[in-house]
């Protein structure tokens, strides 16, 4: 077993998916033993790259500092991975919009399957994943020789840092990336927040179409502080203009699996559940007591929210 | 311009699903089945390029089972000129799919091709990037504002931290995300005249491509179930509870 592993990073920094990418990839060589590379493309990298050389079970960290990677654009980024794909018998990626984007292109370019989101290693070649928007788990066995999957970073456990991997430049020409002229980075446009990343938060506190308005979402923000939470949505939320689109958790949002879930005014459709139903603890806080929230909440609270907020927020 | 746009039949989003007591699938006898919603926005994007005089035609192709052409005749009554069904009974996974579709784009000669971001029965997130992947051209995936400027396409697209601008050169590959727009309803009329409109019927040995999934399907089973919680009567149990019981505060 070979693994290589693309680095997922943001404004000058290694992202927190990459560690639990890592973590996958350490129950696929658990057995059959084997090494751990991992890619960091991009503009400006070295800082990033020695922060991919000290996580656990890492063996060797191979850097293309270009600006063709610079914002990890597909068409580059895929014909990189593909190059590079020989010396490996898997390659791996979170399951962020940058994995979802570029992994797929590399596999059909090595003509094999991709395996999406894996959340569990059952063997080298066997992996479990949800379908049906979480509402059943496949297991799923690859026959390529070269398996190509994206991690959901919720179902493994971040490695630790201590390792002191060697860091080394890849050895290309860089044409294929460098003459990408199909595709160009115009802008982009983040959206500013103080708050944990809400994939990565301990606690994360939701707002639905519940909460009346986008103003109302304030109420969240003294609570948020109080426990450290990062602030979700549901997509009625998104979609009446409450919250940006990036805040929205579900099976086309993020899936979050924090160890506290707070869902106010959300129902609990199919599909906000595919995306947090794994936190280790739910609160629901809603005034209907028929919303189907409430099967899967551990605590329910029947109230409204613009009393119950509040009141959470005094006494926390 | 011809705009192809890939549609796919998949279970109604709105059913709660059953896996088979075998646990070899998810059983879908006698379940209502439907477009893919990313789809449908996908079809929309694509009838609304023809409303601006940017498209000059649309083509919806699905690859599936025979019944896949009820998608098909939906995408029609929705504002598609014709349709090409690739007729298979195999499971067909992302690969198959973009290689039957990327025998259609060299046929078809499209100036762009549009996709739904995922199918939400599989959630693989694959299709568009392979397609594109086989065909050569560049992508624009998860799609939340498409604009053609002459001989470029803008994408602006949903990233996990806002959004992303890029510029892709024409013919390209797009995958909707939500956001991109409202699908219309077909109206009656329009669903008469579907039926009256062109629908070409290809197989996989046709186009010259292998669609079987080469990944297996081992084991399909129910998630774990949560144990059921509990209601309280007020903010101060809810805290008392999180502190004592659940001890996450």
């Amino acid at each position: 077993m070979s693994i290589l592993v693309l680095a997922e990073h943001h404004d000058g920094a290694l992202a927190g998916a990459t560690a639990h990418v890592v973590a996958a990839a350490k129950q696929i060589v658990i057995e059959s033993g084997g090494d751990i590379d991992v890619l960091v493309a991009g503009e400006g990298v070295a800082a990033i790259a020695e922060a991919a050389a000290r996580l656990d079970g890492v063996s060797r960290v191979r850097v293309a500092d270009h600006a063709a990677y610079a914002h990890l654009l597909a068409e580059p980024t895929a014909a990189l991975l593909a190059e590079l794909a020989g010396d490996y018998t898997h390659l791996l990626a979170a399951a962020s919009t940058t994995g979802k984007n570029v992994l797929p292109r590399v596999a059909a370019l090595k003509d094999v399957a991709q395996i999406s989101e894996i959340i569990a290693v059952e063997s080298p070649d066997t992996f479990k994943r949800p379908i049906y928007a979480g509402n059943a788990i496949a297991t799923v066995q690859s026959e390529d020789a070269l398996k190509v999957i994206t991690v959901r970073t919720t179902g493994f456990d971040a490695v630790a840092e201590g390792g002191s991997a060697a860091v080394e430049a890849v050895g290309l020409s860089f044409t294929k990336g460098a003459d990408n002229a199909q595709s160009t980075f115009l802008k982009e446009e983040l959206a500013k927040s103080d708050r944990p990343e809400l994939g990565a938060a301990r606690v994360v506190i939701s707002g639905g179409r519940g909460m009346g308005n986008g103003e109302n979402f304030k109420l969240l923000d003294g609570i948020a502080d109080k426990l450290g939470a990062a602030i979700g949505a549901s997509r009625a939320a998104v979609d009446a203009g409450f919250v940006p689109n990036d805040m929205q958790v579900g099976q086309t949002g993020k899936i979050v699996a924090p160890e506290l879930y707070i869902a106010v005014g959300i129902s609990g459709a199919i599909q906000h559940l595919a995306g947090m139903k794994d936190s280790k603890v739910i609160v629901a806080i809603n005034k209907d007591e028929e919303a189907p929230i409430f099967q899967v909440a551990d605590y329910g609270l029947v109230a409204d929210l613009f009393q119950a907020l509040p009141e959470l927020e005094s006494k926390l | 311009m011809k705009v192809l746009v890939a549609v796919k039949r998949v279970i109604d989003y709105n059913v709660k699903i059953r896996v088979k007591p075998d646990h070899s699938d998810v059983d879908l006898t006698n379940v209502k089945m439907a477009m893919n919603p990313f789809c449908e926005i996908a079809v929309e994007e694509a009838v609304r390029l023809k409303e601006r005089g940017v498209a000059t035609e649309v083509v919806a192709v699905t690859v599936g089972p025979k019944a896949a052409q009820e998608q098909l005749r939906t995408a029609l009554a929705l504002g598609a000129d014709r349709a090409i069904h690739v007729e298979t009974d195999e499971r067909v996974e992302s690969l198959g799919a973009a290689k039957a579709l990327a025998k259609l784009v060299a046929e078809e000669q499209p100036g762009l091709v549009i996709l739904g971001k995922q199918a939400i029965d599989t959630d693989n997130n694959q299709t568009g990037q392979m397609l594109a992947a086989l065909t050569g051209l560049p992508q624009g995936t998860f799609a939340s504002e498409v604009k053609v400027e002459g001989e470029k396409l803008q994408v602006t697209r949903e990233v996990d931290g806002g959004l992303q601008t890029v510029e892709l050169s024409l013919p390209a590959i797009v995958t909707t995300d939500l956001r991109l727009n409202e699908p219309r309803y077909a109206k009656l009329p329009d669903i008469m005249k579907a039926k009256k409109k062109p629908l070409d019927v290809k197989t996989p040995a046709d186009l010259g491509v292998e669609v079987a999934s080469k990944v297996k399907l081992l084991k399909v089973e129910p998630p774990a179930e949560r144990q059921g919680g509990v209601k309280v009567g007020s903010v101060d149990e809810l805290i008392d509870k999180l502190k004592n019981e659940a001890k996450v505060l």
